[in-house]
Formats: structure tokens, C-alpha cells, sequence
């Protein structure tokens, strides 16, 4: 069970008190109706699924209510950062594990269908 | 049963203090102390259990988590019963009552013995595999022939607990290096959790041969544990398993509190005592602590009772003063194997002879045996073990290890006890747990864990097993682990420790038969699974390479065995039929739980009317003194109709319930659909956003039906929002979608548009809603309030503040049956006051109340949707015919908009709901059941919707129901069909969703 550092309440807890709520850093396209189908079923469905760094979007649902980013490792599951929605993480593939190099395998791309 | 094996002193066990026992309904003797292995051991019990898939004999090899054998149904009543517990980790008390899990020969047991050169590993997936549809069934009488234990069929009488906790060490196991670790951690200050599974807190110190400080290493172990236990900073937790280590150093421990003590958990104090605990520890440092398993060498037929582990043997005859058997032979590669031999000469028995594989050594165990003049044979190992039922002798001969074979002709000792030990194996387990997969050593000969952030190994389990190094292995560990959260300047006084001389060990796992392995007598590698080393050979040769297919193939290191015993020479043996390194070959990965953990243990609390929260209305009592009966709404118990005298069957109920409504008055309990007080400048932007339809014009003092969609299109909640002020709106939600919902608001301000002023409260308790409904609803409210409810200045879809029954409340005029409708809301702790005053003046008007039950079938005779039940996730406002109720010329493109018009929801034959009349009139319709148009259609029939929602009407007088069908919107007219189990076929008719009052008119009077 994880233990989420949460950047509101500036407290480690445990997983139960959080939802997990897929990828983050998907922005909703700005004008909808210009958008393609193609991009639109894309900003919809589509979603990364990497081996290695990822980033989330967590909830404390039954702490402060407050939406933030995780930065975690998909493989050993550490999470490297937890971050305030708005802001960006400091945590590349290069940032290594407790000071160990290659704990990260592979570059996230953060998909955005409108930049 | 004599404890015939019994030495008349020495062992841990109280002589004064005799215990009775039973085991498969024998009477049976043993002390306080004993395990009930050792009692068993004792008693001269051989066999115990009978094995897995051939069904021979088994008797006892290991003493501790190990043990793959002893597997037991404990319990002396239906309702204690505890399945799969190891005879080596139960404490014997007086009246225990055991039973072999698989005691007798049952239907596969005898195909088993009599056909089992024709099981081969993957038998039951090549043999039983076609039909597929029969599996269920084989599995099924697989699974009772093979014998894995019952649960109890009643229930459990005992109580059981959870417990968090937080500490800054976490120290597995309290033998030397665990003790030692405690004790540095824990005077420094550090918060201090330690654990074991043993009865006892010192592992190996307890039995051991060494001296510490010139003394009994277990006194040593009395002092330091009597120290720990004074320190306030440290949790002892003896009886404690460390079943799982999970993700960021959470480990949970499952404490078995009363189990040591009786059938069922004692009374003290009049309070019964929780039987067990789960503990949930978030550890900041792990010190993994759990030693090493002794190995057992895989010669032919080493699983006849009588075989048994080296160690355990020692073990048996230190600890619990049992010596299992007469004349030993002891089979070891390594200098700690003579261990056995030495004990049992000691205890006075006879050791025929110790057959060493190495060609010489001279460690200080050899040194002592030799000295004692007990007759040593190197190079040369126990190639097979003679007798049915117990060993009756062992074949020995010369080996050439390196190609591996026999180099001489074998001979056979007489003797009714083979020890074997192969060495060690680390117990790994829980390090990979989390998925990091250990690391082979060769120079230890052994698996050790891989390198994890917060945990470390010590001692034997990272294959340190001189006691001297393991101790300062292990006070080092505990000091670094504290380091910042206590003062670890001070260096720990460790006692003094001999080292001993040793030899190097040589690496033996499959002892060489005389005949190649397929053809040899079977050589076990896990005796739980029946796996031998001729299954994997043959694993091998079938092509299967990679160790995790080895395993799932042949199930080594299956079920709660969990590889303990013979994952290690599984992995050697492979790596030699494969003519490769075990490092190249690996390890499969080790899986919570450690041993079986009971399932009370892990409910915890969480059983009964604790399974699950239940919220009542503040209206509750009175419904129960009004005979309702509920129904559960998410966690909500919601009154679902209300039976007159008590007597009166639902249906009769519903009927009479919905002819009050549509004739006179009916009272409804909403009071759990959810509120949220939404406030903020920018109420109406945001609602606007949100919802399908128009915010911007709603005035204070009106409300509107409103619609939620995902950004899909799809709807996912629908209600009535109210607005209060300017910046102050009141949202109602489905009862079950309330949490939902909230989360809903809160994503979008948060993540998209923070810039918008607007907050969200949950208030759904705190208001307590009352449904007035039906032609005589104004002139009964009429009566307790002052609200003015003229119809021309109180409209439909209108709200007014005042007084009900001489308390605040809102009183919306708002309708979910199609009749004239007030909602009153109220202050919770006010509702059953105004409930009451309701009901004093209703009489006269024929006020009912009703239940969900009523309400459904009022609500879909107007065509009125559920969320969840006309919807599923995927239909949208137009499925659902509700175009009436979305903006398409909204200026924001709010959430779900742009999907409206993605090719699929464009799609004519989409899904859409309408209004089925059956042509029988008196049918009502399954919820659920499919539909097609040609009933005449071969099966696989075309399925073109399913009914959603259906009842009897008793306004009507017919049954209706809601559906979903391919493009049924405009197949109005047209007829469908619902084939049924039983070969019935309905037939209806598509109609319009509104069946009652299409024009609305009963509602604006």
C-alpha cells in the first residue's frame, strides 16, 4: 500500500485515503468544437501506459479533497515526487532512485493533444 | 498414546504440567511448551498426513514455518475450525483437537498409488482439460480427493482486531540477529516493532549448541528480551507472523493472540479476548531478520516418514527433549549437518553412521564427532531410503557430485531415522514480495534478497551464520536503521562467541541415483506439491526453459508451501537439466502470504453489522415503528414500502401506496438524495459548464431539472439544483452518485478552471427532505404552514422559504410522480417533529407513506429516468429522448458536448429508450431481459436491447416497463420481443416512455 506525501496537507498517508484518477497533465482541449474527432476520442480515451516514470493525478478523498500529481516509478512503484495541480515536476528520466542510476527506463511523453 | 520418543529430561518443555490431546481421535500426551509436531513426535506418530497427487505416506521433517507435511484441521467444535495449520507452529493446550488434512485414501488417492508412474507433471491440464465446460467439475472432486483443508460451516464465535502502527524500526524475527537488532534500535530511542512467529522471542539461541559469554545461549536470549520488554519504545510481538511486505515499507503481522491457549479465545474479566491481530505497520526501516531454512538433499524416496531435516532432528531432541526415532543416519554436504549426529548421541540413541558428500573435512563438529567415535563415511551421500510407512534402512554409496553419478557399488544401513541437511537457504520471502527478485550467491550457496530501499537483511538471511558475525550483523543493522530517530552513539555489548572452525561446504541438491532420474525411485524436491525431481527433468525436456514455467508447470513452490523447502533444489535441479548456472537459471518470486493467515484475522472487525456503514435518515425510527421494509441505497437503508398490520405482500403495499398518491396524498423519506451547497460568483458559469442545460436566467426563488454528462457524452447523474441567491445554489444528486458527484465538482475546479469562484459543501445530512405528493397535497400543507400556496404565485418549479410545522424550512414545488408535489426540507434534527405534525393533520386526507418500491413505479409510469438504471454508462440525453433538457447554443462547450457529435453518437441505431406495453396485459416483464424483433431467429439470436426499468401499474391496470432499443425512437408502434428462459417469448409494443399524463397537467394544477 502506497504512502502518498500529500502537497496540500504536508503529510504522509496512507493509500486508502486517496483515488487514483489515471494520467495527468491531460488538458481538455480549450475550443472543443474545433477539435477533430480524431483529437478529440484521443484527449477522450487515449492514455500512456509506461514502463518506468509516469505521471498521475491523485485525489485525497477522504483527506483535504484536493486533486495533485504524482510522479512514480511503474515497475518499483516509488514515487519520486508528489506535486500541487498547476505546477510541473522537477523528476526526469534521468532522476534516479534513492541516488541509483537506471531505476528509470524509459521517458514519459506527456501526450497533449492542444499545447 | 505413550510419549515412547520422550527423553526423561532437557528441552523447553514443563514436565509438571501434562496436556491431553487428540489427534485423528486418538488420545495423546504432551507437556506445556510442545509444539504439537513435537507431542506427535513424541507419541510415536509417524504418519501424518497422506500426500498431495500420490497419496503416500507422510510423516513430520521440519520444526518451524517449513514444514511441508504436518498440515492439519485444528478445531474441536463445527464452528472453530481452523484449516491448514502446521503442527510445528502450534502450540499444544490442553484439549486440542487435530485432524490430518488428508488422512485416508480417497477416489484420486488411490488412482494415485496404484497409477502414479502414469501421473506426469501438468496430468490434471493434459488429462482433464477437454470439454473445457467440464473443468468446473473436475476441479471440484480434484480438489476434495487432494484434500486442502475445510472452512468451518458455522460461525466463528471468536472476535478479532486490527491495529495500525507506525515505527521507526521494524525488526522480522528475534533470533541472534534480530534480538541483536532490537536491542541496539531500541536503546537508542527509536520506536521499535519486534517480531517472531515462534511461541518464543530467540530462534536458534533457544536450542542452540554455542555458548554465549560461557553460558546457555538462552540466557543470553532472557536477558535481552526482559530488557526490551521494559523499554516503552518497543512492541514485542511473540506468536507474530510477518505475513507481507508491501509497497513503501508496509508490512502487515498477523498476531495469534489466544490460539496457544484453547479452542476458542478465553474469557477474561468477563471479556472475551480477540483470537487474533492484524497489525498494518508502516515501517521507516526494516531489518529482515528471518534466518535461513535448512535444505533437505533429494534422494529416492525421501519422503518416507522417518526423513527428516537435520536441524529439526536437533531441534526436537534440544528444544522439546523428543527423539524421533533410534538408530540415525545423518546424509550432509556440509559441517552443520553434524550437528544431529552429536545431539543424538547425546541424548543416548544410536547414530549408525554420518555419511559426509565431501572427500574430507575438519571442522569443529567433525573434530567432536570424530572424538566421540561415531562412524563418518566421506564422500559418499544416501542415495535412497528404504520402508514404506517409516524408514527401515538407507542405501548409501560413493557420488561423484560434478557428474553426478554413482562412482561405487551402494550399501545398506540398518536404521529408522535418515537427517539430511544440504545447507541453507535464506529465507528470502518477504523481500520479494514486491516483485525484486533475490540474488544467487555462490559462495554462500544461496539465494539472498535483492537490494531494497528501508530493508535490511541480517544474519542468515543474507547468509551470515557464524553466531558471532550474525550478532554483530545484526547490532549494526539496528543502530544504522535508528539512526535519526534515536541517540546511536553508544556501541551494544554483544556477548562473547567461540568462533568455530569450519570446513567448507559442498554444493548438493539432487543426490545421484544408481538409475537415471526418470527411472529411479521418486526423489521428492516438495513434498507438499509432489513435485520430484523426475517432474522437473521432464518439465525440462518438454520445453520448458524459464523457471517461472517450471513452477507453473510442475506446481514446485505452490499453494501455502510457498517454495520453502524445495524451491532451492527445484532451481538446481533445473539449471542441471538445462546444463546451466542457478544464477542463469533464477528464482521465482515468493508471494504474500508467508503462511496461511486466518480470515477472521484479516475482516478483523469488519464483519457483521460492521461489514459495512449503514446511514439512516432522521426519519428512520419513525419509518420502523410504521413497519416499513428497507432497501439498501448505496449504504443507505431507504424504507422500500410500507405493509399494513405487517402482513400485507408488496404488492398489495405498492398498489395501495401508488392509488394514495394519485388519489389523495402520499409522504415520501428523500432525505438521502445527495445536497451540495455550491456558493461563490460563479455559480451559474460553473453549473453551466456542467451540467447539459442553461444556468444563466434561473432566478432566486426557482429551481431546475438538471443534467450531467462525462466528456464522453454519456450521462452520469441527473437532480433538481435550487437557487438561493445570486452566488448561492443548492444541487441535489442521485442518492448513490452524491460522493461522485462531489469529486465531479471538485476535479474540474481544481484541474481546468480554478479561476472560476465557486465552493462546494456537502449537506446531505444536513437536511432531512419530505415528499408531499398528490391531489390533497396543498390543502394538507396548507395547513401547517405559512408559505403562501396560491398556484399562481407558488408555481411548478419554484421555491419558498417559511415556516412548516413551527420550524424553518424549503419547501420546493418540484415532482418526481407526475402529481401536485411539495418537497419540504428541513433541519435533520427537526424532521420527525414536522413528520409527525404532518401526519396529525393527514389524516383526513388519506396521507400514506411510501417507499422507493411506490416511487419507482410512479416516476417511470411519467417516463422519469434513473441514473444507473435507464442509464449504464453509455447512453447519452438524446438516447434518452431528452434534447429538451440540452443547451446546444450554450456559449461554453460544456462537459460532454463535443461528443454528442462524434460519429457514434451520431449513430441512428444507437440505443434509445422508449416505453414497452406488453400485449399481455397482466405480464410484466423481466428488469433485464433481452431484446429482439424476430423471435423466430436461430439462436444466436440479434439482440437489440434490454429491458430497464418494469412494474405493474396500478393506475393503468397493465404492466409497463422502460427499455433501451436499437433505434427505438422511431420504431414507436412497432412490436419486440423478450425471449425468456423456459422457452416463454413476451411480446410488447414500443410506445412512448410517458404512459401517465403525458401533457403534464396533474402537476401545474
Amino acid at each position: 500500500m502506497f504512502y502518498i506525501h500529500c502537497p496540500y496537507c504536508a503529510e504522509q498517508r496512507s493509500e486508502e485515503e486517496f483515488h487514483c484518477m489515471g494520467q495527468a497533465h491531460i488538458q481538455r482541449p480549450e475550443n472543443p468544437e474545433a477539435a477533430s474527432d480524431r483529437e478529440w476520442g484521443e484527449y477522450l480515451f487515449f492514455r500512456d501506459n509506461p514502463r518506468g516514470l509516469h505521471q498521475e493525478m491523485w485525489v485525497h478523498a477522504a483527506g483535504c479533497r484536493k486533486f495533485f500529481n504524482v510522479a512514480r516509478n511503474t515497475v518499483s512503484y516509488e514515487i519520486f515526487e508528489t506535486y500541487r495541480m498547476g505546477e510541473q515536476t522537477s523528476v526526469t528520466a534521468g532522476t534516479t532512485a534513492h541516488g541509483r542510476e537506471g531505476q528509470v527506463e524509459q521517458v514519459h511523453k506527456v501526450r497533449r493533444v492542444r499545447a | 498414546m505413550n510419549q515412547v520418543n520422550r527423553l526423561a529430561k532437557g528441552g523447553r518443555i514443563d514436565r509438571g504440567r501434562p496436556l491431553t490431546f487428540s489427534f485423528n481421535g486418538q488420545t495423546c500426551h504432551g507437556y506445556t511448551g510442545d509444539t504439537l509436531a513435537s507431542a506427535l513426535l513424541a507419541n510415536g506418530v509417524d504418519i501424518v498426513n497422506r500426500s498431495f497427487k500420490y497419496s503416500r505416506p507422510r510423516g513430520i521433517v521440519a520444526a518451524g514455518a517449513e514444514e511441508p507435511n504436518a498440515i492439519m484441521q485444528l478445531g474441536a467444535t463445527e464452528a472453530t475450525q481452523v484449516p491448514n495449520v502446521r503442527a510445528t507452529q502450534q502450540a499444544l493446550f490442553d484439549g486440542l483437537c487435530a485432524r490430518s488434512t488428508n488422512p485416508h485414501s480417497g477416489l484420486l488417492s488411490t488412482i494415485g498409488e496404484l497409477f502414479s508412474p502414469m501421473i506426469p507433471p501438468g496430468f490434471y491440464y493434459k488429462t482433464f482439460m477437454a470439454p473445457a465446460s467440464m473443468w468446473m467439475t473436475y476441479e471440484k472432486l480434484i480438489r476434495k480427493a487432494a484434500g486442502l483443508g475445510r472452512s468451518p460451516r458455522e460461525i466463528d464465535p471468536d472476535h478479532y482486531e486490527h491495529s495500525k502502527q507506525h515505527c521507526d524500526v521494524l525488526v522480522i524475527g528475534a533470533g541472534p540477529a534480530g534480538l541483536a537488532a532490537a536491542l541496539a534500535a531500541g536503546r537508542s530511542g527509536a520506536r521499535v516493532i519486534l517480531c517472531d512467529e515462534q511461541e518464543e522471542l530467540g530462534g536458534s539461541l533457544l536450542c542452540s549448541r554455542e555458548m554465549l559469554d560461557g553460558k546457555q545461549a538462552s540466557v543470553w536470549v532472557a536477558a535481552v528480551v526482559a530488557e526490551l520488554a521494559g523499554m516503552d519504545n518497543v512492541l514485542l510481538l511473540p506468536r507474530t507472523t510477518a505475513n507481507g511486505l508491501h509497497d513503501h515499507q508496509f508490512v502487515t503481522l498477523y498476531e495469534r493472540r489466544t490460539e496457544h491457549l484453547g479452542d476458542r479465545a478465553p474469557e477474561v474479566n468477563g471479556q472475551q479476548l480477540a483470537r487474533a491481530c492484524m497489525y498494518h505497520v508502516r515501517a521507516a526501516q526494516i531489518v529482515l531478520a528471518t534466518g535461513a531454512h535448512e535444505r533437505p538433499l533429494v534422494y529416492a524416496k525421501n519422503d518416507v516418514p522417518g526423513n527428516l531435516l537435520a536441524g529439526a532432528v536437533s531441534t526436537y531432541i534440544r528444544r522439546y527433549g523428543v527423539v524421533p526415532g533410534k538408530r540415525l543416519v545423518v546424509s550432509t554436504c556440509h559441517d552443520d549437518g553434524y550437528r544431529a549426529a552429536l545431539d543424538w548421541a547425546e541424548a543416548g540413541h544410536e547414530v549408525v553412521a554420518i555419511v559426509d558428500a565431501r572427500e574430507r573435512a575438519d571442522g569443529h563438529w567433525i573434530e567432536m564427532a570424530r572424538a566421540q567415535g561415531l562412524n563418518i563415511i566421506m564422500g559418499s551421500a544416501v542415495i535412497e531410503a528404504k520402508g514404506k510407512n517409516r524408514v527401515t534402512g538407507a542405501r548409501i554409496a560413493s557420488i561423484d557430485v560434478a557428474r553426478f553419478q554413482t562412482t561405487g557399488p551402494a550399501s545398506e544401513l540398518s536404521c529408522d531415522t535418515i537427517a539430511s541437511s544440504g545447507g541453507f537457504s535464506p529465507v528470502v520471502h518477504l523481500s520479494s514480495h514486491t516483485n525484486s527478485r533475490p540474488v544467487w550467491r555462490e559462495d554462500i550457496l544461496g539465494f539472498v534478497p535483492a537490494e531494497l530501499p528501508g530493508l535490511t537483511p541480517v544474519g542468515g538471511a543474507c547468509g551470515v551464520y557464524a553466531l558471532g558475525d550474525v550478532l554483530k550483523g545484526g547490532a549494526e543493522a539496528g543502530a544504522e536503521a535508528a539512526i535519526g530517530c534515536g541517540d546511536t552513539s553508544a556501541s551494544i555489548d554483544l556477548p562473547d562467541v567461540e568462533r568455530l572452525k569450519t570446513g567448507e561446504a559442498l554444493g548438493l541438491y539432487q543426490v545421484p541415483h544408481e538409475k537415471p532420474t526418470l527411472r529411479a525411485p521418486k526423489q521428492f524436491v516438495d513434498l507438499q506439491n509432489d513435485v520430484t525431481a523426475a517432474a522437473i527433468e521432464l518439465a525440462t525436456r518438454e520445453g520448458f526453459e524459464a523457471i517461472e514455467h517450471v513452477k507453473r508447470y510442475t506446481a514446485l513452490g505452490f499453494g501455502t508451501d510457498q517454495g520453502k523447502l524445495g524451491n532451492i533444489n527445484g532451481m538446481a535441479i533445473a539449471a542441471r537439466c538445462l546444463n546451466q548456472t542457478i544464477a542463469d537459471t533464477g528464482t521465482t518470486i515468493f508471494r504474500p502470504n508467508y503462511t496461511p493467515v486466518g480470515f477472521g484475522a484479516i475482516a478483523g472487525r469488519h464483519r457483521r453489522d460492521l461489514f459495512d456503514p449503514e446511514r439512516y435518515t432522521a426519519l428512520h425510527e419513525w419509518h420502523r415503528a410504521r413497519g416499513a421494509k428497507f432497501e439498501d441505497v448505496g449504504q443507505w437503508k431507504r424504507p422500500w414500502y410500507f405493509p399494513s398490520n405487517n402482513e400485507e405482500t408488496m404488492h398489495d403495499a405498492v398498489v395501495r401506496e401508488c392509488r394514495a398518491v394519485r388519489e389523495k396524498v402520499g409522504m415520501l423519506d428523500a432525505s438521502t438524495l445527495g445536497k451540495i451547497d455550491i456558493q461563490g460568483k460563479d455559480v451559474r458559469e460553473f453549473l453551466g459548464r456542467i451540467y447539459t442545460n442553461g444556468w444563466e436566467k434561473l432566478a432566486v426563488g426557482k429551481a431546475r431539472y438538471g443534467l450531467m454528462c462525462k466528456d464522453d457524452g454519456m450521462v452520469m447523474d441527473d437532480g433538481v439544483t435550487t437557487c438561493l441567491a445570486d452566488n448561492h445554489f443548492l444541487m441535489t444528486t442521485t442518492t448513490g452518485g452524491a460522493a461522485r458527484v462531489l469529486e465531479w465538482l471538485e476535479l474540474w475546479h481544481q484541474t481546468e478552471w480554478p479561476e472560476l469562484d465557486v465552493s462546494f459543501t456537502s449537506v446531505t445530512d444536513h437536511w432531512a427532505t419530505m415528499v408531499i405528493t398528490g391531489p390533497e397535497a396543498r390543502r394538507l400543507l396548507a395547513e401547517v404552514t405559512d408559505i403562501d400556496l396560491d398556484r399562481d404565485s407558488f408555481r411548478f418549479m419554484d421555491w419558498r422559504v417559511g415556516m412548516v410545522a413551527g420550524v424553518p424550512a424549503r419547501v420546493y414545488r418540484i415532482s418526481f410522480t407526475g402529481e401536485l408535489s411539495y418537497e419540504v426540507n428541513v433541519q435533520a434534527h427537526y424532521a420527525m417533529h414536522v413528520c409527525k405534525t404532518l401526519f396529525q393533520h393527514g389524516d383526513k386526507y388519506g396521507l400514506t407513506p411510501y417507499g422507493t418500491e411506490t416511487m419507482h413505479v410512479l416516476r417511470a409510469e411519467k417516463g422519469f429516468i434513473i441514473v444507473g438504471q435507464e442509464t449504464d454508462g453509455s447512453v447519452t440525453p438524446e438516447d434518452l429522448g431528452m434534447q429538451w433538457c440540452v443547451g446546444y447554443n450554450k456559449p461554453f462547450s460544456w462537459i460532454g458536448k463535443r461528443s454528442l457529435t462524434r460519429p457514434d453518437t451520431c449513430r441512428e441505431d444507437r440505443k434509445q429508450m422508449v416505453g414497452l406495453k406488453p400485449l399481455d396485459e397482466m405480464v410484466v416483464l423481466q428488469e433485464g431481459a433481452q431484446i429482439v424483433f424476430d423471435p423466430q431467429q436461430p439462436i444466436p439470436m440479434t439482440m437489440v436491447g434490454h429491458v430497464t426499468s418494469s412494474y405493474y401499474s396500478p393506475t393503468l391496470n397493465h404492466g409497463f416497463a422502460l427499455a433501451l432499443v436499437k433505434g427505438g425512437q422511431k420504431r414507436i408502434g412497432e412490436r419486440v420481443y423478450c425471449p425468456m428462459t423456459g422457452g416463454v417469448t413476451h411480446a410488447a409494443e414500443i410506445v412512448s416512455p410517458i404512459f401517465y399524463d403525458p401533457k403534464g397537467e396533474r402537476q401545474n394544477v
